[in-house]
């Protein structure tokens, strides 16, 4: 790359710091832990960019965000412009600013990092998309003439919500269908407070609806209505459903109370607002010491809700070691500093508990990592007589989701593999079903809020290729 | 919004019936199917097993137990109010077909999950015996609707206030033994008594449905809140059942887990009762 040595002086700017809540004052709220760039930060970080003509950052990019072309409208203090850009490729800019895994994408490809660190793109894109939110003028992008068809969208998590955001701009009409009571799926029930607040993910909906989609609340397709009936009244159907089958360990003991999937955990949690119980109904046990199996995002975002929750403990139990740890640097660092413990190489062989119920403990036999595993990570083995026993209250089982059934069942025509996942062309989203895409966590199994953004890209431009030319 | 657009207090207000304005539902549910409801914002999402259905008025019916803050929260949602959500229908239908001879038995508001289904089986040209009972004749709810949903039926109170003294149990015994025939016993109730029966059509090899009601949160398989053990196996309630084979539940882990939150429903409860009436709680402010 020659642009390296076209503008050498620009990379003497360090890269910004992003300011954030103290690891011990965060531990004991449900806030924002990043504090976001103030417009002086953020334009100092922007001027960093050196706006490569080829830019390596966007191919790191799923839904391929223009990323020189809006950290340049930073770096110039056009913050609308900013916004503006970043809406042309993502419906959701708020979210991914904050849970997108930037240094495997952009922020890993970005040229800077060769000898430097690379932008914060990420924390770029959530400055804009704040600022527009708390600050900016009331505008929407612009939005192509009605076509007259119309488009349904079931689930409202990432894949559904980029849908309906690619779609509506491009003059379709857009209904969502949401299970739940409230719209955003995994980025409402799932991902924490203190990582998206759900005032992020009620404006980027609220933002669809400005453009005109309809969201419909409390509608689980597949029960209340079939993919069928919905045929018969839009012209293509989008499933976004998401992986919402919790797994569990399968060891003896995981009926105890205390017991909890992560699903079930953060959505007491989240949704249901069990952190302000009793002012919210729902309860949520408030664990002294608490242990989450398994080692990703999910977990992290489960053994810091428990610190929350008012844990003196907090563990994460996993049975490989610290490298083959799923989740982000950027959370396990995160969930460090917080105070969560981390209990490597580590499996529960059962749960132990009261007469009454009530879990007291998890036995668990250490573990050694012998030859790599089809997954390429080295598979752990146990390690014979080493059972020791873990003194615990509440357990979260945070070892990954399984396809619900719930709507493949009611739907005839849908090809599923053999875990129960829709099968879908990769570069379409096509469904074995005519008129039906599908995309997200329920066709990959789970994955990534960005992943999940970028297959409901795919799957717009075949519907929306599909609406206007017929293929 | 979904508006109750009836209601009626039960054995002395302890059981309230709404029929609620939710057509979508009201289309599609069948018997022993359930809904998901939440009074307001910070309200609980509550699995209720419908009652019955008005398909043509767009009308669902649930009944309920007032047992806690989030029931007395319903409570007070009055004709012309509405619930914030209603969800559903959720969970398997009732496999309904024709046996031959059927017994259908009910305990408390259980009678109310019971009665679609012993409709349904009489519809379908079974003869039908049913018991319903109570601790009281006081407590007694759908006598009437269970008549006519039946062929025989049969009442039974703890403390003997009307009809039979003693369980229902007892009924269901009497009425297998009379009847050798009975193909398929449906026992809805508290758990102890739908234990209880199983323990009686165990005896008699009878196939028992019971439906069962634990703990949920989503109410569609998402969240794994209301697994239960089916014959050595981990079930979700909301997507697997609520209907079981009774003979296969293992009714223990189910009370327990009942209990999960035992100390906080108090809590809620007893602040609910000190500030309901006085302005300070969300129904009344």
């Amino acid at each position: 790359m020659t642009e390296e040595t076209k503008a050498p002086k620009k990379e003497k700017i360090p890269r910004q710091k992003m300011p954030e809540q103290p690891a011990q004052v965060r531990r004991h709220n449900f806030d924002e832990v990043p504090l976001g760039y103030t417009p002086e930060l953020a334009q100092k970080e922007a001027e960093r960019c050196i706006q490569c003509k080829d830019p390596r950052c966007m191919q790191g990019c799923p839904v391929e965000v223009e990323i020189p072309a809006f950290i340049k409208c930073i770096k110039e203090g056009d913050f609308e412009g900013a916004i503006r850009k970043l809406w042309e490729k993502n419906a959701l800019p708020a979210v991914c600013g904050r849970v997108c895994p930037q240094e495997v994408q952009c922020e890993g490809l970005c040229i800077l990092g060769k000898k430097d660190q690379p932008v914060a793109i990420g924390n770029l894109e959530k400055f804009a998309a704040d600022y527009q939110r708390n600050h900016g003028r009331d505008v929407l992008p612009p939005k192509a003439a009605p076509t007259g068809k119309k488009v349904a969208v079931v689930g409202s998590g990432p894949s559904g919500l980029t849908v309906a955001g690619d779609l509506i701009l491009k003059g379709h009409d857009v209904h969502i269908f949401e299970a739940l009571h409230a719209p955003g799926g995994v980025l409402i029930y799932g991902i924490p407070e203190f990582r998206l607040p759900k005032a992020i993910v009620a404006s980027e909906c609220r933002y669809l609806e400005r453009l005109g989609a309809t969201i419909e609340v409390n509608a689980v397709i597949g029960r209340s209505e079939t993919v069928d009936e919905l045929l018969e009244r839009f012209d293509a159907v989008f499933l976004g459903v998401g992986a919402g089958l919790p797994m569990f360990l399968k060891v003896p003991g995981e009926h105890y109370i205390g017991v909890y999937s992560s699903n079930e955990y953060l959505t007491r949690s989240n949704l249901m607002k069990a952190y302000d119980f009793p002012n919210y109904d729902t309860p949520l046990v408030r664990g002294k010491k608490v242990a989450t199996f398994g080692g990703g995002n999910v977990a992290m975002d489960s053994a810091r809700t428990a610190l929350r929750m008012g844990a003196e403990k907090s563990y994460i139990i996993y049975r490989r070691g610290r490298e083959e740890l799923p989740a982000r640097k950027e959370e396990i660092h995160h969930a460090e500093e917080e105070g969560v413990e981390f209990m490597l190489l580590s499996a529960p062989t059962k749960f132990l508990g009261t007469d009454d119920g009530f879990l007291t403990g998890v036995e668990c036999l250490r573990m050694e990592l012998g030859e790599p595993d089809a997954s390429g990570r080295r598979r752990p083995v146990t390690v014979p007589g080493s059972e020791f026993i873990v003194d615990i209250d509440t357990a979260v089982i945070s070892i990954g989701s399984s396809a619900n059934p719930l709507l493949t069942k009611s739907t005839p025509g849908l090809a599923l593999n053999k875990w129960g996942n829709i099968v879908a062309d990769p570069k379409t989203g096509k469904t074995m079903k005519p008129r039906v895409w599908a995309g997200g966590d329920i066709v990959t199994g789970a994955a990534t809020v960005i992943l999940a953004a970028g297959a409901g890209r795919l799957a717009s431009n075949s519907i929306h290729d599909f609406l206007t030319y017929g293929w | 919004m979904f508006e109750i657009v009836e209601r009626q207090e039960l054995a002395q207000g302890t059981i309230i019936s709404n029929w609620i304005k939710a057509p979508k539902i009201a289309a599609k549910a069948k018997p022993g199917q359930f809904v998901i409801l939440r009074a307001n914002e910070t309200g609980e999402r509550i699995p209720l097993t419908m009652a019955d259905t008005d398909p043509d008025k767009g009308l669902i019916n649930i009944i309920y137990m007032v047992i806690g803050k989030s029931t007395a929260l319903f409570k007070t949602l009055q004709v012309g109010q509405s619930y914030l959500d209603v969800i559903g229908p959720l969970g398997a239908a009732t496999h309904l077909e024709k046996v031959g001879k059927v017994i259908c038995v009910g305990g408390g508001t259980g009678i109310a999950v019971l009665h679609p289904i012993t409709r349904g089986l009489k519809n379908l040209g079974n003869h039908v015996f049913a018991v319903i009972g109570s601790r009281s004749k006081d407590l007694l709810i759908m006598e009437e609707r269970m008549k006519a949903a039946s062929h025989e039926l049969m009442i039974c109170t703890d403390d003997g206030t009307y009809g039979h003294h003693g369980f229902v149990t007892d009924k269901l015994k009497e009425t297998l033994e009379k009847n050798k025939d009975i193909g398929l016993a449906v026992c809805i109730g508290p758990v102890p008594m739908m234990r209880a029966c199983c323990n009686v059509t165990k005896e008699f090899n009878v196939k028992t449905l019971v439906s069962l009601n634990p703990i949920m949160v989503d109410g569609t398989g998402m969240c794994g809140c209301c697994r239960v053990r089916v014959g050595g196996e981990m079930k979700f309630a909301c997507v697997d059942g609520p209907e079981f084979d009774g003979h296969q539940v293992d009714f223990d882990e189910l009370n327990l887990r009942l209990r999960s939150y035992l100390p906080e429903e108090k809590l809620s409860y007893d602040q609910f009762k000190a500030a309901h009436g006085s302005g300070k709680c969300s129904c009344c402010s």
